[in-house]
């Protein structure tokens, strides 16, 4: 390991997604499977993950979406029911895969020790309380975030 | 086969990415400077994976193989 390389993984999510919320766990836990450490910043929408009971009810939309192995016109997929098709469909794929759920990666990431931090901000914004997000997680602004990603650190925006 | 004497066998068959280097770092953490660890896995990416995991943490992989669907990997605890 050389004395350059990066020590820290430092995440944004900016999306509730299903599709979108996959991404930080992976890379997070892994990170500190290399003997990283790694935050999570959630942020905007992204705050929706951690949410109490949330996390394994994202939705992922085939709107404006074209890469969704499900191919139909933007035109189809904003009718009703087009969401919950196309979720279910992606929660199958990666149940096949045997893709953990969120919830277990969530599960996976606080045992790790991975920092998950909510936005104070956004709760503002959407009128979230501290009591309505996870236990074990910590709410700061862009300060916090950024004084964990300014030391020696990869910065990923999801 | 190898005739390497692993301390301990870890499986993480079926598992996808992140999880076959997540078992691999947590089995690890509980072993001793010098032992071997063998992993068998069937994720095709954790033949990059692994190599990806000892270059960073400093573990050393002592040989690789592939048995039918599974890939087993050697690695000593060097620290």
């Amino acid at each position: 390991m050389s004395e350059e390389s990066a020590k820290r993984l430092a995440i944004i999510a900016t999306h509730g997604t299903l599709d979108m919320a996959y991404p930080p766990f992976i890379l997070s836990t892994a990170a500190v499977a290399m003997d990283m450490e790694a935050a999570i910043f959630f942020t905007f929408f992204g705050l929706e993950i951690l949410k109490k009971g949330r996390i394994d009810k994202l939705k992922v939309s085939p709107v404006a979406n074209p890469a969704m192995p499900m191919k139909i016109p933007n035109i189809i997929a904003m009718l009703p029911g087009m969401t919950p098709l196309a979720t279910t469909m992606m929660n199958s794929w990666m149940r096949k895969a045997k893709v953990p759920k969120l919830s277990e990666l969530l599960a996976t990431a606080q045992e790790m020790g991975v920092r998950l931090i909510g936005c104070q901000m956004t709760m503002d914004v959407m009128g979230v309380k501290k009591e309505d997000l996870i236990d074990g997680i910590e709410i700061g602004g862009a300060a916090t975030f950024l004084e964990f990603a300014s030391q020696n650190a990869v910065t990923l925006s999801f | 086969m190898s005739d390497l004497k692993p301390d301990l066998t870890l499986d993480n068959s079926g598992l996808s990415c992140p999880m076959p280097i997540i078992k691999t770092k947590k089995a690890m953490d509980g072993m001793k400077v010098g032992e071997i660890l063998k992993m068998v896995a069937t994720d095709p990416g954790s033949v990059s994976d692994i190599q990806a995991w000892v270059k960073k943490t400093g573990q050393e992989l002592l040989e690789q193989e592939k048995e039918g669907e599974k890939f087993v990997f050697y690695i000593r605890k060097v620290k």
